[in-house]
């Protein structure tokens, strides 16, 4: 779209684009080029010589089991972190809605976290749950669970779980919270007029009501978790124990700068790429119909 | 309310009440430890109530650093952080905006062509192109300086949308009338669009600037010099500090200043805040 009116100028609308082609392009585009290139080229050792191979990389990629293992943590972490921090979100945004008195205020309380980075709040929780000092270790030991995850796989998930879904409350909170306002409560309370009572309305109005909004932040949570993890991930667990926790964003890392894996790793960014651009797709289709441009 | 039900409203405030407890509950405990001597951590019974120690453990973080993580005085690091933030929030700001600009008040060939170009940075972001990326930044020899940490994020396909699609609200007779007025663009840009668009920007600043202040891979990746290190990445250096148990209660300590600035904004700016959010999502 554009103005009915529009200024003339041959050279003006390109300078003013300038900057931000050239960000794009230099540190954007280029770099994606490379790693389509760079995932079908394999390099010896050395880097002495390097040979075009096309789709070996990707070969030998969905052919070796510590990156599908990688794959399926990855879906495991993204669909648990959107379910825990959802429906918490969902809960607290239903009751907070209920009280009059407070909403404003309870508000204030809950959207903070959105500010602190990923990597911070994956610290939070791995001290708390650190087995030597931390809080919430101990109220397990004294319930009897040995709590432990710098040596049990499941424990070290759940960690990172809770840690990004602790994050994600608020922003999910708001979203539910906008969404649930605009609700009109002519059929809530025609509703109520029915007798049907507080549970039974929620599950037949205000949940099908609220579906755009689960499905957009059933989207944007996914994403978040696919690509906005890798500080919970780098700063607590490292991918461990025996990669258990190893997600494909933090595979790529330490694949590529770790293990120097020039092309093992491009082909993942590829893989990665294709992953953003699927999800990107689905979340623009969707939001062109709520959205009128 | 649409009936009296006072026991569900009782309810509903205990839930919310619990939550907020939750939600809040890491970041007192982390005051706690970061306020204790290390021997009190560190023996088993994990304080509940703050210690003495807040200055001396506070102000040793802010002057002299832990050790263990390069020894780098975390008031150094804040700083770092403050600048990549804030040249990644104005950068994006700044570019977007004469993007958005450009492509929604010019008529030129390959208008379109520009327009995708910048939309499909929204599909690449940093964690899918980490080699190359830095490969190209390594080339450019901007490993360890400010430019590496900020100007490769700058690129903003959110902004120029966002930009853009207020633009497309702002009144016809606004253009139409600054050029029967002989106004040349850039005179229309300065003085009629930039004013309107204040609150825009305001909302668009507080989400970016906690995008910048959070930004962990790419810093982690482009300083391997300690005096370029940013607070967030720096944490990790302490927590996985080799042979030896991390020093908690600086790590604590280190960790509430990373997250005070980003909170402080988002408390005191509620309102640009949610409306950042909402726009940036659209």
């Amino acid at each position: 779209m554009i103005k009915r009116v529009t200024f003339r100028n041959r050279w003006l609308p390109y300078l003013l684009l300038l900057p931000q082609l050239a960000v794009t392009v230099v540190f954007f585009l280029w770099p994606a080029a490379q790693a389509l290139y760079q995932s079908m080229l394999v390099e010896d050792a050395f880097g002495l010589s390097t040979e075009f191979v096309w789709f070996e990389n990707f070969e030998e990629l969905f052919a070796d089991p510590l990156y599908l293992e990688a794959f399926l943590n990855t879906v495991v972490f993204s669909f648990s972190v959107a379910f825990v921090s959802m429906s918490a979100a969902l809960l607290l945004a239903v009751m907070a809605d209920r009280t009059i008195k407070g909403t404003t205020a309870y508000k204030t309380l809950l959207i903070w976290p959105y500010a602190v980075a990923p990597a911070v709040a994956g610290v939070l929780w791995f001290f708390m749950f650190n087995p030597v000092v931390g809080i919430l270790a101990y109220v397990l030991r004294g319930v009897g669970y040995d709590w432990n995850h710098y040596l049990d796989g499941g424990d070290a998930m759940t960690l990172v779980v809770i840690a990004a879904s602790w994050k994600q409350i608020s922003y999910n909170f708001l979203f539910f919270l906008a969404g649930l306002q605009a609700i009109p409560r002519s059929l809530i309370e025609a509703a109520a007029i029915d007798g049907a009572s507080p549970f039974k309305r929620f599950w037949t109005i205000i949940f099908p009501l609220l579906s755009p909004t689960t499905f957009f932040l059933l989207v944007v949570n996914v994403v978040y978790a696919f690509f906005d993890t890798f500080g919970i991930i780098h700063a607590t667990t490292e991918g461990g124990p025996a990669g258990a926790t190893q997600i494909l964003v933090y595979k790529v890392f330490s694949d590529g700068f770790i293990g120097l894996d020039l092309g093992g790793s491009a082909a993942q960014s590829v893989v990665l790429m294709a992953i953003v651009i699927g999800l990107t797709v689905v979340q623009f289709r969707y939001i062109e119909r709520k959205v009128e441009y | 309310m649409v009936e009296n039900r006072p026991y569900l409203t009782v309810i509903s405030h205990l839930i919310v009440i619990l939550g907020i407890v939750i939600t809040v509950m890491p970041i007192w405990i982390t005051f706690v430890a970061s306020t204790h001597p290390i021997e009190h951590i560190m023996d088993g019974t994990i304080p509940m109530w703050p210690g003495d120690r807040f200055f001396e453990n506070y102000a040793t973080v802010l002057g002299s650093g832990v050790a263990d993580a390069g020894g780098i005085p975390v008031g150094d690091m804040l700083l770092n952080s403050l600048i990549m933030a804030l040249s990644i929030a104005i950068g994006k700001i700044a570019i977007s905006l004469i993007a958005a600009f450009a492509i929604v008040y010019f008529d030129f060939p390959f208008r379109m062509t520009c327009f995708w170009m910048i939309f499909i940075t929204l599909m690449l972001p940093v964690e899918v192109r980490i080699l190359p990326t830095f490969a190209v930044v390594a080339n450019l020899g901007m490993l360890n300086t400010y430019v590496g940490l900020s100007l490769p994020l700058i690129a903003s396909a959110t902004a120029t949308f966002l930009f853009r699609q207020f633009f497309l609200t702002v009144p016809e007779e606004l253009a139409e009338a600054a050029r029967i007025d002989g106004a040349g663009p850039l005179k229309f840009f300065k003085d009629i669009l930039l004013p309107l668009s204040r609150t825009n920007i305001a909302a668009l600043f507080v989400i970016l600037f906690i995008y910048g202040w959070n930004q962990y891979l790419w810093p982690l990746l482009v300083t391997t010099d300690e005096s370029f290190y940013t607070v967030v990445m720096g944490i990790q250096r302490m927590t996985q500090a080799a042979e030896s148990l991390p020093l908690w209660h600086l790590v604590m300590a280190t960790t509430m200043l990373a997250m005070i600035p980003p909170v402080i904004v988002v408390v005191v700016m509620q309102k640009l805040f949610v409306k950042g959010l909402v726009e940036t999502e659209k």
